[in-house]
């Protein structure tokens, strides 16, 4: 049983080069399908059984830590590697058609192949309990994700991909430079054993300058990962050029990892104490969250290619989650982790409908969608329900969450941070009803093409998203109790 | 007293400095990953210069020799060195076919290009 | 002494990079970096890094010196734009700069045998790796063995930046390489008219493959492993590549038979992992590999070190083939 633990990641891991061995296209799709969903199922074991009997260690190689790599599985590590292999499974089931359209078939093999290293990749960050390690899967998931956005069509995703390479490696190095500096103070890598040596460096003694400078560059180089304004740029030229399936798993998982490994330096390393009260995270990130939230929402508005527009809204809902971890209060935390949780299931509903789209007439331009309620009506629903759960409309899993971040403001009694909070919502209004109106209340101008509803493959997964969306909307028990208790575990310092 | 001490660290960080420097300020996108080469390499020497033991040796052992050098940074280094220039083909590969389709490798021409579409 | 030549170097070493910022031609730029490169493993020698050192020469000066010549020559070899807002980034690197000298104020002092890194997890290393694994190569012994997970990672992300030039660029590009040429009417390669090189290339290629193969076997006893040995094995396939052409080099071994060799590599290493899990042990446990833990890990060491040794060998020759065939494109 807890093999498991290395299974979920050794799956996707070594699927890839068998992926490769084939010489049969399809045959590299079937293999990448059944690694996903197995691991998948794998993920939901993981889930349920940390939900019920706490967090799970695995030594690797044997070697017990610190000398040797260990796994730490905790409750927001089996979220996070429920959100990504929850996305993993269906977009792959969605991939088939999809990126046959998009992607040159030669490349394909190497692509299904690249997706599954990038979900192994992502999946090691979420269960490592080694902080090096954790640096090597970020470089594996990084790497075949510039890749990836290479592949798209256009050749500006050869520029996007190249663009978000330099940032990328820019902000792992600081990564690299912010352990180096922490493991130069204690001389362990090991995420339990770091947090046991630093929590023995108070204030005036040596090294805690050196704390406060591998603080620095940890945060800034997660804040390169998950785009957090202004380090945002490379994001939507990434979302809006890279294949649709691409974009659909990235926009989907690859932040909120990255969010992931902000909260565990943070809390479990570096401890809420030194991180909050000393060094005033909440502070240094709540500025650059509003402006998130309120530029980034802003500019969506104007946006004529639709991918573009939700890339951008991606970055105001990542304000959101950080703006919950900036209150520096347990209902804050629980829900900036349920947002990760729910904008997973906004956004790879909304950029699914996005290739789907894309799969029928061509492009994602505004002009695209018109008359579109009446041609694609299935696809179009999921788009007004997604954009529903966006805005934060009861019934959906947006509104959760939303509504737990404004009470966590109100609980601090920070009323202008609601205000924003409220401004964003309205923003969102704004700019998906740009969509439904083009979409549902256009009259004709032309005679457009008649192109039919999307195909099955990809309808299936799009509505199961969207049907996950209403469902823990109105049942959100599961994933809320599972933020919760991440929440509480992060702030008593990660020993559950 | 400190700067003998730490001179090592440094001239690292000038190093890293520099490197970081060319990645930001010139357009053209091989000297763009060569600083980007440069800026991670530095960051190697910040971390070697932590590992060496005054009156060590290298790490490997020699029947008589009692103190040595740490191992651990070395082993986490060379994992870096691979990773470095793993990005630094993938990079290359990029601008190769940049040059195919946008037939220039400076970073101003091609937004130019795109622009005027 | 010691201290003298690590100032020199240091010295040289800015010097370098200083350059590299203002000169524009990109070949110097690439010898530079180069010459950067070998600075550095110099540097690290003396440091007492024996396999980075080794590591560094190999990788960052061979083989990221290789490619980045092959991409300016299918691209540009001089730089034209002026760097731009030179002032604003100098402000954010000096503040970078600043803060991390602030931060190694109270870091130990270079060489300090009482820091914290030398006193919590290494002493093991340094004292048990010869009772409990058997190699007298402490950092091999850490690589394979203890940090073994790591070295997956490591592997993979090789083999993903294999795959990566496999899905942009493409076998059939580099397949076509062959025509492309013939249709140009180039029919003997270039390099076939300097006698001296192709002479001292042959003489030198079957002693860099048996340099290869011992620096692959001999990692437990002194500097060496998998990745060194795999890219001194792919500089040999380098060099036959420019005496003889990549048409022949690539009839020699095809890119297709390449990318199967770096999966098949990679399934190795992770394959030695799942035989440990199916035997008792946990992911890459050697010690179960055999009745005597210290033969288990001889044993896992072995096999994932071949695994290591061929996945980089591989992508490094496919990386260089693919590289080398958008030459032809330019003219």
């Amino acid at each position: 049983m807890n093999h498991l633990a290395v299974i979920q990641v050794i799956i996707p891991l070594l699927s890839a080069p068998l992926c490769l061995l084939l010489r049969w296209r399809t045959g590299a799709w079937l293999i990448a399908l059944v690694a996903t969903w197995t691991t998948f199922g794998v993920s939901i074991v993981l889930f349920r059984t940390v939900t019920l009997h706490g967090a799970i260690t695995y030594d690797m190689g044997g070697w017990p830590a610190p000398w040797g790599i260990n796994y730490h599985i905790d409750s927001l590590s089996a979220l996070v590697a429920l959100i990504v292999c929850g996305i993993a499974a269906l977009t792959l089931a969605y991939a088939h058609k999809s990126a046959k359209h998009e992607v040159r078939p030669e490349s394909l093999r190497a692509f299904y192949a690249l997706l599954l290293i990038c979900q192994a990749g992502l999946l090691g960050i979420a269960l490592t309990g080694d902080a090096f390690n954790m640096y090597v899967f970020l470089e594996i998931s990084s790497l075949s994700a510039y890749a990836l956005i290479g592949l798209g069509q256009r050749r500006r995703a050869l520029r996007a991909a190249f663009q978000y390479l330099i940032m990328g490696t820019i902000g792992a190095t600081f990564i690299l430079i912010g352990i180096g500096l922490l493991y130069s103070l204690t001389g362990t890598l090991n995420i339990q054993d770091l947090a046991a040596r630093v929590v023995l460096i108070p204030e005036s003694a040596y090294g805690h300058r050196t704390l406060i400078t591998a603080f620095a560059f940890l945060t800034v180089g997660f804040s390169l990962k998950l785009a957090l304004f202004p380090l945002h740029l490379w994001l939507p030229n990434a979302y809006t050029y890279a294949p649709s399936v691409v974009t659909i798993f990235l926009a989907a998982t690859a932040t909120k990892v990255a969010v992931y490994m902000l909260l565990r330096f943070s809390f479990c390393i570096l401890g809420k104490r030194f991180v909050f009260e000393q060094l005033t995270l909440g502070n240094i990130l709540l500025i650059p969250s509003l402006a998130a939230i309120l530029i980034a929402s802003l500019v969506a508005i104007f946006q004529y290619d639709i991918k573009r527009m939700l890339a951008y809204s991606s970055i105001g809902q990542i304000g959101y989650m950080t703006l919950g971890i900036s209150l520096n209060s347990h209902a804050g935390l629980s829900a900036g982790i349920l947002h990760m949780f729910n904008h997973a299931l906004m956004k790879g509903a909304l950029f699914m409908v996005m290739g789907a789209v894309a799969y029928r007439t061509g492009s994602v331009y505004l002009s695209d969608f018109r008359g579109l309620g009446r041609r694609m009506p299935w696809t179009m629903a999921a788009f007004v329900i997604g954009g529903m759960s966006l805005m934060g409309i009861p019934l959906t899993a947006g509104f959760i969450s939303k509504w737990l971040l404004v009470e966590a403001t109100l609980e601090v009694g920070w009323w202008p941070v609601t205000g924003v909070v409220l401004v964003g919502s309205l923003l969102a209004v704004i700019y998906i009803w740009r969509i439904i109106e083009t979409a549902y209340f256009n009259p004709r101008h032309e005679i457009e093409h008649g192109t039919d509803e999307a195909p099955l493959s990809l309808m299936l997964p799009m509505w199961t998203l969207i049907g996950a969306n209403i469902y823990f909307g109105i049942n959100t028990t599961i994933p809320l109790q599972m933020a919760k208790r991440a929440a509480t575990m992060l702030i008593s310092g990660g020993t559950l | 007293m400190n700067i003998g001490a730490h001179y090592n660290y440094w001239v690292a960080i000038f190093l890293m400095m520099t490197g970081f420097y060319v990645v930001i300020t010139h357009g053209n996108l091989i000297k763009k990953l060569v600083g980007l080469n440069l800026f991670t390499t530095s960051v190697f020497i910040l971390y070697i210069s932590l590992a060496k033991v005054k009156g060590g040796t290298a790490p490997i052992l020699v029947p008589g020799v009692e103190v040595y050098s740490n191992p651990l940074p070395h082993v986490l280094i060379l994992t870096a060195i691979v990773v470095g220039v793993a990005t630094t083909a993938v990079g290359l590969a990029l601008v190769l076919l940049i040059y195919d389709r946008y037939g220039t490798i400076e970073e101003d021409e091609i937004r130019l290009k795109d622009d005027s579409l | 002494m010691e201290l003298i030549i690590d100032i020199t170097l240091l010295t040289f070493l800015g010097l370098t990079a200083l350059a590299i910022n203002r000169i524009d031609k990109l070949f110097c730029v690439i010898m530079l970096s180069g010459i950067y490169s070998l600075l550095c493993a110099s540097l690290f020698v003396t440091m007492d890094a024996v396999d980075v050192a080794f590591t560094e020469a190999a990788v960052g000066t061979g083989i990221a010196t290789v490619l980045l010549l092959s991409t300016i020559g299918a691209t540009e070899t001089e730089q034209r734009s002026a760097p731009h807002r030179p002032l604003f980034a100098l402000l954010v690197v000096c503040v970078t700069g600043a803060i991390l000298v602030y931060g190694t104020m109270d870091m130990p002092a270079f060489g300090d045998p009482n820091a914290p890194i030398h006193q919590h997890v290494a002493p093991r290393y340094v004292q048990q790796s010869q009772h409990e694994i058997g190699s007298d190569n402490i950092v091999t012994s850490i690589l394979s063995s203890y940090r073994g997970f790591d070295t997956l990672g490591e592997t993979v992300v090789i083999f993903t930046a294999g795959l990566a030039v496999v899905g942009l660029i493409g076998f059939r590009g580099m397949q076509k390489f062959g025509d492309r040429q013939r249709a140009a009417g180039v029919t003997q390669n270039e390099m076939e008219q300097h006698l001296v090189l192709r002479i001292v290339i042959k003489m030198f290629i079957p002693l860099i493959l048996l340099f290869a193969l011992y620096v692959q076997f001999h990692g437990d006893f002194g500097p060496g492993g998998g990745f060194q040995a795999g890219v001194i094995f792919a500089s040999a396939f380098i060099f036959y590549t420019l005496m003889s052409g990549l048409d022949a080099a690539m009839r020699v071994v095809s890119p297709r038979t390449l990318s199967y060799i770096a999966a098949l590599g990679v399934l190795l290493y992770g394959g030695v992992g799942i035989a440990t899990m199916l035997m008792g042990g946990n992911y890459l446990a050697y010690n179960v590999l055999r009745h005597d833990p210290l033969h288990g890990q001889h044993l896992g060491i072995f096999l994932i070190e071949v695994g290591v040794g061929t996945t980089v060998f591989s992508v490094m020759v496919l990386i260089f083939f693919a590289f080398s065939s958008r030459k032809g494109l330019r003219q």
